[in-house]
């Protein structure tokens, strides 16, 4: 019983941004690799801007991509929001996050555009309301 | 105790060594429960954040008239912002560090680091929205630029507000020590300063990236 009980505490949750417990070599490294992969991914994103090597129209699409990857690699190494067993509720707050975000953003630029490109030029309806 | 409810608790415990996989300790530690609470009021400020950018993706392209990102935007000093931005994520990160094993020179120093580079950070914006409105390209130019001064300048305002909360757990720690509440407030402020960072990327890829590059 007692056995079980320290068991279960062992796979108790996790605070967001607590990590598991861990020397502080292996901590010092986690910020370390964090920081690595983020000055890289960084440095990418403002090579890519800048640069005629690669196809112009793919420009945009890379850059929210190596965005999207350095917030995994912040929210991983930095605030230590992981995929593991203790850390199930912040997974999940974030997920629910993650929506709203999607919503808010995809559905105002939806409806943005779709209201720009159904209305008539505003010259127009000045003239109308004369 | 009666043995009447000695047996029943006899009774009982061996009830619950037969089914022991449903075992409830009680609520989580307050360690647990703050920073849960402070991660879920970190995902409504993204939420906040998602609007500016929604309004800035809306009205990118209204410049009534007036200059365009590319026109505008110093990529040079982007890139000195990011750095400094990331390099004080990382010395929050070893304050973190020294917050844990409690060594407080450690923790000092590397929460005056995260301090500074913050601090340089908040002067090359404040450089740059000067040497916009310089320009006549103040928030009022057009709908474009009010959409660009609210998003950025509301990661400022956030930037700010993290270092005098800093400021504050510095003194808090020199005057009280690495006490439990204190740890628990210094671990809120690591996760407002690291999502910070995450917002600012957002910023400097969807609006000076993408906003040069189009």
């Amino acid at each position: 019983m007692s056995d079980q009980l320290q068991q279960y505490h062992d796979h108790a949750d996790l605070a967001p941004g607590d990590e598991e417990a861990g020397s502080i070599g292996s901590k010092l490294l986690g910020y370390v690799v964090g920081l690595g992969l983020a000055i890289l991914l960084t440095a990418t994103s403002f090579f890519i801007a800048g640069t005629n090597l690669v196809w112009q129209p793919s420009i945009p699409v890379a850059i929210i991509v190596l965005a999207i990857g350095q917030m995994g690699v912040h929210l991983v190494f930095f605030l230590h929001i992981t995929t593991g067993a203790d850390n199930t509720n912040n997974v999940l707050a974030l997920a629910f996050g993650l929506l709203i975000v999607f919503l808010v953003i995809g559905g105002s630029l939806w409806i943005m555009s779709n209201l720009n490109h159904n209305m008539m030029p505003m010259d127009q309806i000045m003239q109308m309301q004369r | 105790m009666t043995d009447a409810t000695l047996a029943f608790a006899q009774g009982g415990s061996q009830h619950l060594a037969g089914t022991a996989t449903i075992v409830h300790d009680g609520p989580a530690s307050k360690r647990i429960v703050t920073g849960y609470g402070f991660w879920i009021f970190l995902l409504s400020d993204i939420i906040m954040f998602s609007c500016f950018f929604a309004a800035y993706a809306v009205l990118v392209g209204q410049t009534a008239g007036g200059p365009h990102g590319s026109q505008l935007f110093d990529l040079r000093s982007v890139a000195a912002e990011t750095g400094l931005l990331l390099l004080s994520s990382f010395t929050c990160g070893l304050a973190s560090i020294a917050a844990g094993v409690r060594n407080e020179r450690w923790f000092q120093a590397a929460m005056a680091a995260t301090c500074v580079l913050g601090l340089a950070f908040l002067a090359l914006e404040g450089r740059e929205f000067a040497s916009l409105v310089a320009q006549g390209a103040g928030p009022t130019r057009s709908a474009f630029l009010s959409s660009f001064f609210s998003l950025v300048g509301c990661h400022g305002m956030h930037v700010s507000a993290g270092i005098l909360w800093l400021l504050t757990m510095m003194a808090q720690v020199f005057a009280k020590g690495f006490r439990a509440d204190i740890q628990r407030r210094l671990l809120c402020f690591a996760l407002f300063w690291h999502a910070l960072d995450i917002i600012w990327v957002a910023v400097f890829s969807v609006v000076y990236l993408l906003g040069s590059a189009v």
